[in-house]
C-alpha cells in the first residue's frame, strides 16, 4: 500500500498509509480464489464473511461490500486500519502457501472509506427498542464494549455506554496515534454504533459517578464490564519518577487524545526532548517512538531486551518505525535513570544482553551479559513495557473474582462471579489487540442476550 | 452570543469532521449557574451537575475540561447539593485554565466535568483535630471541617492568607470550628506570619490527634514537619498535574514511604509524613515553562476582556 514519504512524514501526523486506489482494489480483488471452505473465515475473530466481501469489491460492488462487512463488524475502519490480518486471516489464506496472500485487510479499509466518503446517510442495521425491553449497562467505550454494544442493540436491548474520559473509543481514541488511525475514522465508526440505537454517556465513571449497585437500582439488567487494560506498568527501577520519564499510556493520551501535537492552539502539553528512548517493542511502543520523532526528538530510540525476530509489534509498524528514523537498541535493558537536581532526567544506564533457550513466553530469554554497562544520555523515556487492569472499578466489586494480574475472570460465556456481570476484552485477557476485544464484546452480547432471555 | 473564551473544532485536523463528538447534546453539558468573585484572583462557581453531585462527599475533586481545546484539570469540590443538582468550585487563577474559567459568565456550558474523584476523607471520629489550610485551599479544606464537625470531632482552625484581601471564606470556615487563627503574611489581619507558628503553639498547648492541611505544596510540606516533631499523625490533600484521572496514565504518581502512588485514585489524600516532598515539589515544575507559554498565548489574545 501507498504510504506517504517518511521524510514528510514524521513532520505532521496526517495518516501514513494511504490506502488502495480503485484500480488497485478491484484488481487485488480479483486475486481471490473465492474458496468453497473459506480458511480466512475461520481466521477471524468477527466471522466476517470474507469472501463474499472480497467478491464485491471485484464486482464494483462498494456498497454491498461494506453492508457484507458491517453484518458482522461494528467498527470495519478502524479494523481495515489496526487488524493485525497478517496473523489472522491473511495468515489462513490458501494463498500464504505462495507468499501471496489476499490483502484481506486493505481490501476491508478500501471499502471502508468508500462508505465514508460516498455515503451522506449510512445505512444502519437499526431495530426499533421494543416496549419493555431489558436495559444493559455496558462499561467502556473501547472495542470490547462498542461491539457488545452494538450486537446487543441489533437484538433489540436498550444499551448505554458508560465511558470515563470525554470522548468514546478507549485505546482508538486515546492510545493509537492520529498518523495511524485518524480520530475522523473513529468518530464515523462511533457514528453508525449511535445509529442502531446505542447512548453513549462520556464523562461517567462507574465505580465513582454511580456504583454497579446503584445502576442496578436504576432498572439495568445486565452488565458487560470492557474497561481495558489502563494500568500502565514500570520496571521498577531507580530514577522512575524523573521528570522525562512517560508512560506510554501518559505520553500517548496528551499526544492523541488531548491533541498535545497542536500545544498551544490546545492547551494540554507534552514536552519531547531531543533524544527519546522508548523501552519496550510492541505496538505501543511503536505508536511512542513514532509520535516522538513527529513532536520534534531528533533520536528516537527503541529499547528491546530481546532481538527483532522477537519483537511483538506488527511487522508493518516495525517496518514503517525504520523508514522513519527510528534506532533499534536491541538486546538492550535499562537499569536505572539519572537525573539533574531540578530532578529532570539525564542520562540512562543499560546493559546488553544475549539470548539463552526459551523462556515461559515461547521467546528466548535474554540473559545480561556482566560487565556490559553502559551510559547513554536521554531527556525522554517513554515506558511501553505493557499494561495490566484499571483496578478502580473492580476495587468497588469484592464479589468479583480476579487473577493475580488482576485480570477478570470468566466462565466459557464471559460471564464473571457476578450474577449478570460479565466481561471480556483487555481486562480479561491482558492487552491483546482490537479486533480480539471486539471478538470477546461480540460473544459477550449472545451470551447476555441468553441470560437475560433465561432470567 | 457565544462567549468568545469557547474554542469550538472548526474541523479535525486530518479535514473535515461531520461527527465530531464535541458537538455534544445540550442536556450533556455542564451550565454554569452561579458565578461569584470572591477576591482578585478566586472565583466561586456552581455548576449544574446533578450526577456528580449526587454522590460527592467531603475531600473529593471534579475533572474540568473547559471546551475542545481545553486540557484536564483537577479543581477540589468546595460545596454540592443534591437537591439543586450542582457542584461548587472555589477556584483561583493560575493557569490558562483556571483564567478562561474565571472569563465564563452565567449560562455558558462547560464541556465536560468528570466526578466525584478521589478517595474521600475517611479520618472518622479522630478527636481533637488541627485543620491547617492556606490560600484557596481554603475552600479546598470547608468540607473536610463540616465533616469533621458532623462526626463531633473538637476543631481548631488555622487559615492562612498572603495578605487580608486574599482571605477567604472567614465566616464559613469559623462556623465549622470550635478556635480559629487567621495568619497573613504581610499582618494586614490576624497574626502576622507563616501558619506554622500559632500551628506549633497549638501543639505545644494542647494534645491533638490528627492535622489535616490543605494549601500550596511547600506549606503542607512544612506543616508536615512541624506536627511530626510532635508526633501528630498528618494528613495532607495533594494537588498533582492530571490528565485521565482515573489511574491510567501515571502523571499524578507520587513516592509514598518509597512506595508510587497516584493522586487520583489512592489520593488525594495521603499522610503528610511518608509523602517524598522533595520527589512531589520538582514533578509538580515538570511543564512550567509550557504553561508559560500557554498563558502568553492567551493573555495576548484578550486584552479588552471585561473581568480585567
Amino acid at each position: 500500500m501507498k504510504t506517504q514519504d517518511p521524510k514528510d512524514r514524521i513532520k505532521n501526523f496526517e495518516e501514513v498509509a494511504l490506502g488502495l486506489t480503485e484500480e488497485e482494489a478491484m484488481k487485488e480483488a480479483g486475486r481471490c480464489l473465492q474458496c468453497k471452505k473459506a480458511a480466512c473465515v475461520e481466521g477471524c475473530p468477527v466471522d466476517i464473511d470474507i469472501p463474499a466481501f472480497v467478491d464485491h469489491i471485484a464486482k464494483g460492488e462498494y456498497g454491498k461490500a461494506i453492508d457484507k462487512i458491517r453484518e458482522k463488524n461494528a467498527l470495519p475502519a478502524v479494523c481495515g486500519r489496526v487488524c493485525p490480518q497478517e496473523d489472522q486471516c491473511e495468515k489462513a489464506c490458501v494463498l500464504s502457501k505462495k507468499k501471496s496472500p489476499i490483502s484481506i485487510g486493505d481490501l476491508e479499509r478500501f471499502a471502508a472509506d468508500w462508505e465514508i466518503k460516498n455515503r451522506q446517510q449510512p445505512i444502519a442495521n437499526s431495530q426499533q427498542i421494543r416496549e419493555g425491553v431489558k436495559k444493559v449497562a455496558v462499561i467502556g467505550s473501547g472495542p470490547a464494549g462498542l461491539a457488545c454494544a452494538g450486537e446487543l442493540a441489533k437484538n433489540g436491548y436498550d444499551v448505554t455506554v458508560f465511558e470515563s474520559l470525554h470522548k468514546a473509543g478507549g485505546v482508538l481514541s486515546y492510545g493509537i496515534p492520529e498518523f495511524r488511525l485518524p480520530k475522523r475514522i473513529v468518530d464515523f465508526d462511533l457514528e453508525q454504533v449511535r445509529r442502531l440505537g446505542v447512548k453513549i454517556d462520556v464523562n461517567y465513571l462507574v465505580g465513582r459517578t454511580n456504583t454497579l449497585d446503584g445502576l442496578k437500582e436504576e432498572g439495568f439488567a445486565a452488565f458487560f464490564i470492557g474497561i481495558g487494560a489502563g494500568l500502565p506498568y514500570f520496571m521498577g527501577i531507580e530514577g522512575e519518577n524523573l521528570n522525562g520519564v512517560y508512560s506510554a499510556n501518559e505520553f500517548l493520551t496528551r499526544t492523541n487524545l488531548m491533541k498535545a501535537y497542536l500545544f498551544p492552539d490546545y492547551d494540554t502539553p507534552v514536552r519531547v526532548g531531543g533524544i527519546v528512548a522508548v523501552v519496550g517493542a510492541g505496538n505501543v511502543a511503536m505508536d511512542s517512538a513514532r509520535c516522538a520523532l513527529r513532536l520534534g526528538a531528533k533520536e528516537a530510540h527503541i529499547i528491546y531486551r530481546r532481538t527483532e525476530k522477537e519483537m511483538p509489534a506488527r511487522a508493518d509498524e516495525i517496518g514503517r518505525a525504520k523508514e522513519e528514523g527510528v534506532i533499534l537498541d536491541l538486546l538492550t535493558n535499562p537499569l536505572r535513570f539519572f537525573g539533574d537536581e531540578k530532578g529532570w532526567l539525564k542520562e540512562a544506564e543499560l546493559i546488553k544482553n544475549e539470548l539463552a533457550e526459551s523462556d515461559s513466553s515461547g521467546r528466548r530469554k535474554p540473559v545480561p551479559i556482566k560487565g556490559s554497562e553502559f551510559r547513554m544520555k536521554v531527556d525522554t523515556v517513554i515506558c511501553a513495557i505493557g499494561q495490566g487492569s484499571n483496578p478502580l472499578l473492580p476495587g468497588t466489586l469484592p464479589r468479583l473474582n480476579m487473577n493475580e494480574d488482576g485480570n477478570i475472570i470468566v466462565d466459557k460465556d464471559h460471564m464473571s462471579s457476578i450474577e449478570g456481570v460479565f466481561a471480556g476484552g483487555d481486562i480479561v485477557t491482558g492487552a491483546a489487540t482490537v479486533i480480539s476485544a471486539m471478538g470477546a464484546g461480540k460473544k459477550a452480547a449472545r451470551a447476555i442476550d441468553k441470560y437475560l432471555r433465561r432470567v | 452570543m457565544p462567549n468568545p473564551n469557547m474554542r469550538r473544532a472548526k474541523g479535525s485536523y486530518s479535514g473535515s469532521n461531520q461527527f465530531d463528538q464535541s458537538e455534544k447534546l445540550n442536556d450533556m453539558a455542564y451550565k454554569i449557574i452561579e458565578k461569584t468573585k470572591l477576591n482578585s484572583v478566586t472565583w466561586k462557581t456552581v455548576i449544574h451537575a446533578p450526577l456528580i453531585a449526587r454522590g460527592a462527599r467531603a475531600g473529593q475533586f471534579v475533572i474540568v475540561k473547559i471546551d475542545e481545546a481545553g486540557e484536564r484539570v483537577p479543581l477540589t469540590i468546595n460545596d454540592s447539593s443534591r437537591d439543586a443538582g450542582s457542584v461548587t468550585l472555589i477556584f483561583q487563577e493560575a493557569g490558562v485554565t483556571t483564567r478562561r474559567l474565571g472569563c465564563l459568565e452565567v449560562g455558558d456550558d462547560i464541556s465536560d466535568l468528570l466526578g466525584p474523584l478521589g478517595k474521600p476523607a475517611g479520618f472518622g471520629k479522630a478527636g481533637r483535630i488541627a485543620l491547617v489550610a492556606g490560600g484557596v485551599g481554603i475552600a479546598e479544606i470547608m468540607p473536610v471541617a463540616k465533616y469533621a464537625k458532623e462526626l463531633g470531632n473538637y476543631v481548631v482552625t488555622i487559615l492562612g492568607s498572603r495578605t487580608k484581601e486574599l482571605l477567604i471564606l472567614e465566616d464559613e470556615m469559623n462556623k465549622q470550628s470550635d478556635r480559629m487563627i487567621v495568619t497573613t503574611d504581610d499582618g494586614s489581619y490576624g497574626l502576622k506570619g507563616l501558619v506554622t507558628d500559632p500551628l506549633k503553639d497549638v501543639m505545644e498547648k494542647d494534645r491533638m490527634d490528627l492535622c489535616y492541611c490543605v494549601g500550596p505544596d511547600i506549606m503542607m510540606k512544612a506543616v508536615s514537619m512541624v506536627t511530626r516533631t510532635f508526633g501528630v499523625r498528618t494528613l495532607v490533600s495533594l494537588d498533582a498535574n492530571m490528565v485521565d484521572a482515573t489511574g491510567m496514565c501515571a502523571t499524578c504518581r507520587v513516592s509514598v514511604d518509597g512506595k508510587t502512588k497516584f493522586v487520583c485514585v489512592d489520593g488525594p489524600e495521603f499522610d503528610g509524613h511518608l509523602v517524598d516532598w522533595d520527589g512531589f515539589l520538582k514533578r509538580q515544575k515538570r511543564f512550567a515553562e509550557e504553561e508559560k507559554v500557554s498563558l502568553a498565548q492567551f493573555e495576548a489574545k484578550h486584552k479588552n476582556c471585561m473581568y480585567r
